[in-house]
């Protein structure tokens, strides 16, 4: 029979109970799980079982977690994404959200570029932690991410983009995500990027503020290599602030619109 | 002169630079990113006299992120 040990395919000759598989496998396991639930009982298993071992505290290996990634993702679709490098200008509400599903999803190198510290008030929306105030930005998120997944290479830079810089520190990307707070500085971004990396994809994002409808956020192509997200009108303002519901949406429209772009697909 | 901006056709009285538009319309030129037919400008263009029937996409930035 065919059984998934750790996502792997295990070929069993014969017949095999849990039990005697932790102790062919993995004898210090005290966490079994078999179909997705959680067991302390002993059982026969069946063709297409799909068994976890686990021993409690211990973090796989970087090799590990990758291999469990590449199963779940497939192996063509896991390769495109590792082999991938994604900038992101700013790392506030919406470039912290999106570095992070970008991590677990495998991305190969993360550009995290931030002139900002932690604050109390980002805590409403932004994915730091209450000891991380008063850290850069950049290096709170280079620490969150290698929890997550430390086969990531993120490069941190505590500073501010400008039409002068950023070409140099955005080389190496295939997509640039615009994640930054204001408007200007969206506008500045946009067109300096546009104009002076003649073949890069960037994906902006305008009007995510406020509790109104999840629905009015969307991902619209503007121009060739140009995408934006959002609701395009919902401005931060005096009486509709920035929310993690939102603005973690906006946040995963701007990564699923750079996962689509790595896989060669459309991202509107 | 008539312009076509974000695919609609607009009658203006008299010749304008980007800025000037920028000015009739009320928008703020250091939120918006603007592509005149087809290629986007860089801040420094925005003194750009615009010709008839020009194509201009405007792309206006709200805040927050």
């Amino acid at each position: 029979m065919l059984i998934y040990l750790n996502e792997q395919p295990e070929e069993i000759a014969g017949e095999l109970s849990l039990f005697a598989l932790r102790e062919q496998k993995k004898p210090q396991a005290d966490l079994l799980i078999v179909n997705g639930y959680p067991t302390s009982n002993d059982q026969a298993l069946k063709n297409g079982d799909r068994v976890v071992l686990i021993q409690r505290g211990e973090e796989p290996s970087t090799e590990e977690l990758e291999r469990l990634i590449r199963a779940r993702h497939t192996p063509g679709v896991h390769e495109k994404i590792k082999n991938s490098c994604v900038g992101i200008a700013g790392v506030g509400g919406l470039g912290s959200n999106i570095a992070i599903a970008l991590a677990r999803i495998g991305v190969g190198k993360l550009v995290l570029v931030d002139f900002d510290v932690v604050e109390p008030s980002n805590l409403n929306r932004q994915q730091y932690f209450i000891d991380q105030i008063g850290l850069p930005k950049v290096e709170a998120l280079k620490a969150n991410l290698a929890r997550i997944n430390p086969g990531v290479e993120v490069v941190a830079h505590y500073l501010r983009v400008t039409g002068g810089n950023l070409a140099g520190l955005f080389a190496s990307v295939d997509v640039l995500v615009e994640a930054f707070d204001a408007a200007e500085q969206k506008a500045m971004l946009t067109s300096n990027f546009l104009t002076q990396m003649k073949d890069k994809p960037l994906i902006a994002a305008s009007g995510m503020a406020g509790y109104g409808s999840s629905n009015s956020i969307q991902t619209l192509k503007i121009s060739d290599r140009f995408y934006l997200c959002g609701d395009g009108t919902t401005a931060a303002e005096p009486g509709c602030g920035l929310m993690a519901p939102r603005v973690g949406i906006a946040a995963h429209h701007q990564a699923n619109a750079v996962l689509r772009l790595l896989l060669g697909e459309e991202p509107e | 002169m008539q312009l076509k901006i974000n695919g609609q056709s607009r009658s203006f009285d008299s010749p304008l630079t980007i800025i000037q538009l920028l000015q009739q319309l009320e928008l703020s030129p250091e939120r918006v990113v603007i592509e005149l037919n087809k290629k986007i400008l860089t801040a420094e263009a925005h003194d750009t006299a615009l010709n008839e029937g020009d194509n201009l996409e405007i792309i206006q930035f709200v805040g927050g992120g």
